[in-house]
């Protein structure tokens, strides 16, 4: 297969047929900030964090780099005024909900983000989906899942599975950006629910 | 909800996984909720984890996981009956059951759910219970017609 | 009927249907579409058919229940051919009367024409009145002739002889050429050409690949694709089979929304109908060429007509839309190549394979060629749906054919394009519709909603409604439009209520910019366009929201109190009486006050008070007046003094 050549940064970076813009960069030793991704899972392009300018015949636009397939000849930046405006909006908009994630705090101050520029919201929870992603598709176990939509989107534990298999797995708790606290509290909630008549937990909104 | 019925409706749809929204919607229609008992016979048929119809169930509006009261009212809310005044209709139909959208009261006589467009608008407001177009709703008629709910 | 197996039976079948109708036999149409079904056509149906042969005419004259006239507002609707009489807002007891007076004795029933609001004068045929005279409707008119459950009504007016041009004159790329040439474009929102669409699909690696009617139409106001789908069926049907022919797909699917069941059950007849007859399934008309339908029903998302959210909810998933990076005509439903396409979109192609590509291009502009169909509702006097040619000016559409707007209310803005578009002032009224004139001015053509505002429609309240729609059916996957969004429906709502503070509209621009640029899907992306528009045209009322807590349109409720003029109140108690909330205090010869503390500002005394007298203010950004005292309420009448 021929190798697809680019440049991101300024740098010469080779990639394979397949490969997307962020492993041709993780692979030239380029960083580029991501929150939802892990190398082990399907690329989600829930976060955003990722977004990088690309320059591509004759016009320039935002992708999100841990979807977007390399190309050959594409020009990457990874950073920019425009690309760090969005970051640190990103991590704003999150930083309401987990004002204190581990993962967060060395972004937040490289891009300048205020934890306080928006009103906190109830819900841990960022919405990376590595808990529900890792469970289905490593584990196998769909033990826990996305409920509803927009705004009201949570994530469930089904408590029949997880009452089986989660106290001996609980690989997923690690992954969570915001330090597994949403996981634990989502997870003894459910667990304490049980039997419970209803799928839907009950909404505290 | 019988589960030979539910069985049946799985078999109409050539028990295929990519059937099971349409399967769920022949099963909210005829028992007007999703029992979990009845999800857990879906799973099991059509082979799909859990999760799965979990995340269908409450993504999809048409969808209920709670049983609805006897009467369900659709007040549209649309943009051609919003701007034709749907909020204060709404406001006013929300004083007089005691419950919000998405809500059923205790007694379960009424369920309350806004929908984005009946496609009536030359009747805008528009207030549909039990399937029933109400258009032309004044806030000061919503009572009046709730009335004849029993 | 039995099955036909080549264009010449198809042809015969035609012919053999016309000679048993008699074009001068009465035939009474009426409008038995959703609209008119909730207004009580079925009712009316039901009396026509009962006193037809109560007075034994039940071999003299047809009922045809055919699909949406389009006339909304005037429904139920009913067309008497062959000398088109037109009579409008029929109920059950007029029925009677237009059976024995206009049927048996050709005689016109005054009170049920339409009368012209100008000139006063009766208008008794169809195609004079302004609302029909002044569209173009190549799409769309063939609705009031066809009973949509009928396939014989559709052989009738020529239907799938264009298919069977298609199957038996043309090649595969000969189709697509002919499409491309027509230029016809997206009718659904995007504006993408169909051709290109149709080619990208055509030339895609495999085998197997799909056609999709976009059935979703999840723009509130929007419904033009309901009538035509309801009302016309095999339209839709044969313009997707021409599409599978063109780019080599034998699987076509139909994504109704669930909101739409009769539409619902009319295209299954359709299909039923069409497979019977040969027109679909294996070997239509003898060709060779193989093409199934089948219908899937949505439930309930709007995020659903989103093309790949459209696609994930086929494969029986929740409808989160997938990145487009690559192409869903390259690599759509299951992850083969895939032709989405709207309904009317579909309904254009046969229209364009039986009069040529050169026939279609002469109308319409440079760049959006053809008509389009709009829904013209909101504050209007002649709500319904307007077909016209592309390149039509905003104003004749609002004013000629939409009639203005009611109660001598001033025009303010209309709203086209959906929760994704915006709004277009009154200054622009001259523009052309055409996808890159309505982009351009800060909006977009959509599917096709026209939603038309006045003088009381806040502007930032509708902002504030686009962004509780759009986070209500976003699918919740990316930061920018789930959290974006959540941000920017906080902020106006508080502005909404007064509680706006200085640097809230840069905090929306800002937030807006992170939605377009870094948002997954379309509905993100295009989520804060409502709001930068109206910000475009109407700053000054987001300004007077933050800076005085007034707003200017009289509307958002936490801004207005509703107050009685003591000058002009002359006690009728019409208020008092019709007041839900007892808010009214008032009485015999006493000037009434409102009790700010109870009033929910529902606007109904405002509505009930005589016009001679309009003693109801609504003020805003302004204290109440305090109350005037005691004595000062009791009014003395001249000529009664006790």
């Amino acid at each position: 297969m021929s190798d697809i050549l680019f440049s991101i940064d300024g740098k010469e970076v080779k990639a394979t047929q397949g490969m997307t813009v962020l492993e041709a960069a993780h692979k030239a030793g380029i960083s580029i900030p991501t929150l939802c991704y892990h190398e082990k899972l399907e690329p989600f392009g829930g976060c955003r964090l990722c977004i990088v300018e690309v320059e591509s015949r004759g016009s320039t636009r935002l992708v999100v780099s841990c979807v977007y397939p390399a190309e050959k000849n594409i020009v990457v930046r990874t950073r920019s005024e425009k690309v760090d405006r969005i970051r640190k909006m990103i991590l704003e908009l999150l930083m309401a909900h987990a004002p204190d994630a581990f993962d967060l705090q060395d972004l937040a101050k490289e891009y300048g983000a205020d934890r306080n520029r928006f009103e906190k919201e109830p819900s841990f929870c960022i919405h990376c989906g590595l808990c529900v992603r890792y469970c289905n598709e490593i584990k196998k176990k769909n033990a826990i899942g996305f409920v509803d939509r927009g705004i009201r989107k949570e994530i469930s534990f089904v408590p029949e599975i997880a009452s089986k298999e989660c106290w001996g797995c609980k690989e997923c708790f690690p992954l969570c950006p915001t330090e597994a606290l949403q996981a634990a509290y989502v997870l003894v909630e459910a667990l304490a629910a049980f039997p419970s008549p209803s799928l839907k937990p009950a909404s505290g909104e | 909800m019988d589960r030979e019925r539910i069985d049946q409706i799985i078999d109409e749809h050539l028990c295929e996984p990519s059937s099971l929204i349409q399967v769920l919607l022949q099963m909210q229609a005829e028992n007007h909720w999703l029992p979990k008992e009845a999800l857990e016979r879906v799973a099991e048929r059509l082979q799909v984890p859990m999760t799965r119809i979990q995340h269908i169930a409450t993504f999809y509006k048409a969808f209920s996981l709670v049983p609805k009261g006897r009467h369900e009212i659709h007040i549209c809310v649309g943009t051609a009956c919003h701007v034709r005044g749907a909020q204060r209709v709404l406001d006013t139909v929300e004083g007089v059951t005691g419950i919000r959208p998405g809500e059923t009261d205790l007694d379960l006589k009424f369920s309350l759910e806004t929908v984005n467009c009946l496609g009536c608008c030359a009747l805008g407001p528009v207030m549909e219970i039990d399937g029933k177009t109400h258009g032309k709703m004044a806030p000061a008629e919503t009572a009046a017609v709730l009335k004849n709910y029993e | 009927m039995a099955r036909i197996n080549s264009p010449a039976e198809l042809e015969a079948l035609r012919k053999d249907i016309l000679s048993k109708r008699d074009p001068n036999k009465p035939c009474i149409t009426l409008c038995s579409g959703s609209a008119c079904n909730a207004s009580g056509s079925r009712e009316v149906a039901a009396k026509l058919e009962e006193e037809i042969s109560q007075q034994g005419l039940s071999n003299d004259v047809d009922v045809r229940k055919t699909g949406c006239h389009g006339f909304c507002e005037r429904g139920p609707i009913i067309v008497i051919r062959p000398e088109e009489i037109c009579y409008f807002q029929i109920k059950p007891e007029d029925v009677p009367e237009i059976v024995s007076q206009t049927i048996k004795e050709k005689k016109v029933i005054d009170r049920l024409l339409y009368t012209d609001p100008n000139t006063k004068e009766k208008i008794i045929h169809e195609s004079e009145i302004p609302f029909y005279k002044n569209q173009g409707r190549i799409v769309f008119g063939s609705n009031v002739s066809v009973d949509p459950k009928s396939i014989e009504d559709y052989l009738a007016i020529g239907g799938y002889s264009a298919l069977a041009k298609a199957l038996s004159q043309m090649n595969p790329d000969q189709v697509l050429q002919e499409v491309k040439k027509a230029n016809l474009r997206g009718r659904g929102g995007g504006g993408f050409p169909a051709g290109s669409k149709w080619e990208g699909t055509r030339n895609a690696p495999g085998d197997i690949k799909y056609v999709i009617v976009n059935a979703d139409e999840g723009d509130p106001g929007a419904y033009m694709d309901r009538s035509l789908l309801e009302g016309n069926p095999h339209a839709v049907l044969e313009g997707l089979t021409i599409g599978a022919f063109a780019v080599g797909a034998h699987e076509g699917y139909i994504y109704v929304r669930q909101e739409y069941p009769l539409a619902v059950e009319n295209v299954n007849i359709a299909i039923k109908t069409a497979e019977e007859l040969g027109l679909l399934g294996k070997n239509i008309l003898g060709s060779g060429f193989d093409f199934v339908v089948k219908v899937h029903r949505g439930a309930g998302a709007f995020v659903c007509g989103e093309s790949t959210a459209l696609m994930t909810a086929l494969e029986g998933r929740a409808g989160e839309p997938r990145p487009k990076y690559i192409r869903s005509n390259v690599v759509g439903l299951w992850g083969r190549p895939s032709v989405l396409n709207n309904v009317e979109t579909w309904a254009n192609v046969p229209l364009i394979i039986n009069k040529g590509a050169d026939w279609f291009t002469q109308l319409g502009t440079d760049s959006s060629k053809g008509t389009k169909i709009f829904s013209l509702v909101g504050k209007i006097t002649n709500t319904g749906l307007v077909e016209v040619p592309m390149g039509t000016p905003l104003k004749d559409i609002i004013f000629d054919i939409g009639g203005g707007i009611p109660g001598g209310k001033k025009f303010k803005a209309v709203q086209t394009g959906g929760p994704s578009g915006g709004c277009i002032p009154e200054h622009l009224l001259d523009l052309p519709v055409g996808f890159d004139e309505l982009t351009k001015a800060g909006s977009m053509m959509g599917s096709g909603g026209m939603i038309v505002m006045d003088e009381d429609t806040c502007m930032v309240d509708v902002a504030r409604y686009f962004l509780e729609f759009l986070t209500d059916e976003s699918c919740g996957k990316c930061v920018p439009c789930r959290e974006g969004m959540r941000q920017m429906l906080k902020i106006l709502t508080r502005m909404t209520k007064g509680k706006g503070k200085e640097g809230d509209i840069e905090l929306l621009e800002e937030l807006a910019e992170t939605a377009q640029e870094a948002a997954l899907c379309a509905l993100g992306k295009s989520s804060p366009n409502p709001f930068l528009s109206t910000l475009k045209y109407f700053r000054q009322e987001y300004e007077a929201h933050v800076k005085e807590k007034r707003c200017p349109a009289l509307s958002c409720k936490e801004l207005i109190a509703f107050y009685i003029d003591p000058e002009k109140c002359q006690a009728c108690t019409s208020c008092a009486r019709k007041c839900p909330s007892d808010a009214i205090v008032g009485g015999k010869n006493l000037i009434h006050l409102v009790d700010q503390e109870k009033c929910t500002k529902c606007g109904t005394c405002f509505e009930v008070c005589p016009p001679r007298f309009r003693a109801v203010k609504k003020i805003s950004g302004e204290p109440v007046p305090p109350r005037i005292p005691e004595e000062a309420r009791t009014i003395v009448r001249e000529g009664k003094q006790k």
